[in-house]
């Protein structure tokens, strides 16, 4: 309300009568726009809510959060003659590039053997897109639809949340994929599986607050949307998305163990290997350290929460561009 | 209106008439103010829009260590003040490019001001969902996204969406509501997009100029429905270059000139001053 107005000085409006006729002074004549603003319970236009008050209104948009990400994923291949089908194609046909040229020609499979290595690969690749593309959209979500921010009133962070929806959706139909390739090199269906869904929720929470810390760099530098697939790319082959770091770092690079630790803990590989033991049976997949649940953990409420507080400090501001 | 503009001490600026004539409101009965104007600027920043844009000239810069070109400001709005009240319908006039929808946005607070306030009496919201639509969707998921991009909740969604499509007439040829927008022609999707912006009741609603679009039976009815509109709104803005339509809607005219406020008052009063102005 207008109390926070107090610091805010009025310039000098002048009040002064010109017509002679108009009828008598009313009240109100005397006072600044703050002051008549208070005295109607006016509220100045695009202040930003408080933090709880973002919260339940961005909770109250969810159903449009929710449209608008479906939407943008109908509308991404609604021009293609397969359709929908790209939904899944595309991260498939992802999977077999890297397969040829790490799995083949690199030999970047460590001690693995061919059944263990392709589900390997095609869970880094399917579950490391999720976060880039989360990025890359994140970083465009205001941006690129200022038009929309423009026009219409809404918790704008409902934009690179919706972003990070689509990318989850997009994200389900891949487990389609994987859960063949699985079965297909004879990794069946065990009550670990079931771990998948905690991993994709913490993994999402991640995701979605990354996105949100991107969205606002993006809508200050635009030039961000140049720089962020290179970036994404060197995290990629940081990250072990298609060989297992720690073979690649100790045994290939003759690298000191505390780096290959280091580049573990990163959230990308986190959430990779999270989700690599709860699918894949097999010898270099017996067990995980407990902490790397725990990392999972800290990485989406720290990433989380600290990107809904940061992209909602900016919030009356979007729409500047 | 009795708050005359204070233009910053720009004396002499083009057209400062002896506005503003009082009187108009009932004496007598206080009036609420819905939307207080105090002294607003916007500017909006460009980047990118210096002389030489390509990169052998970027390039130049960076080897002769000169600072990239600044980024161009435009003041678009500067130091507009005004007080609208209840009941009031608002025309805002000028020529391209003299700030009417920038003002509009800011009041509606979806551009923040470099200086100054806008108080507003409940949520102020423009007419118009064009950016929320998607080409590649049907007509009928539009209708639903669009609904829930201004707010409104599935259950009036259902509830408006037999109105929404009638209204819009697209169904008159055929199932065109379950097409993709893309094969709309441009006045069909004007309709709809028009018809789903029409289909929520605001508080402060301003409405931007060339909305009544389509063929001249379609303009009927929307002009109609902004009619309704203006009716359970409390305040009313319309921007538009169509004087004729702002002297049957409008009772107050706003007049701006590269981004200053110019005259403020009765709807006669002002436009005969702008049609002197620009000899009309």
């Amino acid at each position: 309300m207008a109390e926070e107005d107090e610091s805010f000085k009025v310039s000098e409006t002048t009040h002064q009568r010109t017509t002679a006729g108009s009828p008598g002074p009313a009240p109100d004549r005397d006072l600044s726009a703050a002051e008549l603003a208070a005295r109607h319970g006016l509220t100045v236009s695009g202040a930003r809510p408080s933090l709880p008050d973002y919260l339940r209104q961005l909770w109250g948009r969810r159903h449009f959060i929710l449209a608008f990400s479906q939407a943008k994923l109908t509308a991404q291949y609604s021009q293609a003659k397969l359709g929908q089908l790209w939904q899944v194609f595309t991260p498939l046909l992802n999977a077999f590039v890297y397969f040829l040229i790490f799995g083949l020609l690199l030999g970047g499979r460590g001690n693995m053997e061919m059944p263990e290595y392709i589900p390997f690969l095609v869970i880094g690749v399917f579950v490391f897109t999720f976060t880039q593309s989360s990025v890359l959209a994140g970083v465009k979500s205001i941006s690129g639809n200022i038009g929309l921010v423009r026009a219409l009133h809404f918790p704008r962070a409902s934009l690179p949340v919706a972003f990070s929806l689509q990318q989850l959706q997009q994200l389900l139909y891949s487990m389609i994929v994987i859960a063949a390739v699985l079965v297909g090199f004879g990794h069946y269906p065990t009550w670990s599986w079931l771990l998948i869904v905690p991993a994709l929720a913490l993994q999402f929470l991640f995701n979605a607050g990354l996105a949100l810390i991107f969205a606002r760099w993006g809508s200050a530098t635009p030039d961000l949307a140049q720089l962020m697939p290179f970036v994404l790319r060197t995290w990629m082959y940081a990250s072990g998305v298609m060989f297992p770091l720690h073979y690649m770092v100790i045994e290939r690079a003759n690298g000191p163990e505390w780096l290959a630790n280091l580049l573990m803990s990163n959230p990308a590989s986190v959430y990779m290997e999270v989700m690599r033991q709860s699918l894949i049976s097999g010898p270099a997949h017996q067990s995980l350290p407990g902490w790397f649940w725990l990392l999972a953990v800290g990485w989406a409420l720290v990433i989380g929460v600290g990107g809904f507080v940061y992209f909602w400090k900016a919030e009356e501001r979007y729409g500047r561009g | 209106m009795a708050e005359r503009n204070d233009t910053a001490g720009r004396a002499g600026s083009p057209g400062t008439g002896t506005e503003p004539a009082d009187g108009r409101e009932p004496a007598g009965e206080p009036r609420v103010p819905t939307v207080i104007a105090d002294d607003v600027h916007v500017v909006y920043r460009v980047w990118g829009a210096g002389p030489k844009g390509n990169a052998a000239a970027a390039l130049r810069r960076m080897v002769r260590r000169e600072r990239r070109p600044k980024v161009t400001e435009v003041h678009a709005v500067r130091g507009v003040s005004f007080i609208a009240y209840r009941g009031e319908a608002i025309g805002l006039i000028g020529s391209n490019g003299s700030g009417k929808s920038t003002l509009l946005r800011t009041i509606a607070g979806l551009l923040p001001p470099e200086r100054g306030r806008v108080y507003t009496n409940g949520q102020p919201s423009l007419l118009g969902v064009n950016a929320a639509l998607m080409n590649d969707l049907t007509g009928e998921r539009n209708v639903v996204l669009g609904g829930l991009a201004m707010g409104m909740t599935r259950e009036q969604i259902k509830g408006r969406y037999p109105q929404i499509v009638e209204f819009s007439g697209i169904n008159d040829k055929g199932d065109f509501i379950n097409m993709p927008m893309r094969t709309y022609s441009s006045g069909m999707s004007a309709r709809l997009r028009f018809s789903i912006a029409a289909a929520k009741d605001h508080d402060v609603l301003m409405i931007d100029e060339a909305l009544a679009t389509g063929d001249k039976k379609f303009q009927r009815r929307s002009e109609a429905r902004i009619r309704e509109l203006r009716e359970q709104a409390g305040t009313v803005f319309l921007v538009s270059h169509n004087n004729r339509s702002i002297r049957q809607t409008c009772d107050r005219v706003l007049w701006l000139e590269s981004g200053e406020l110019v005259m403020d008052g009765p709807t006669d009063l002002v436009l005969k001053a702008y049609e002197e102005e620009t000899g009309r």
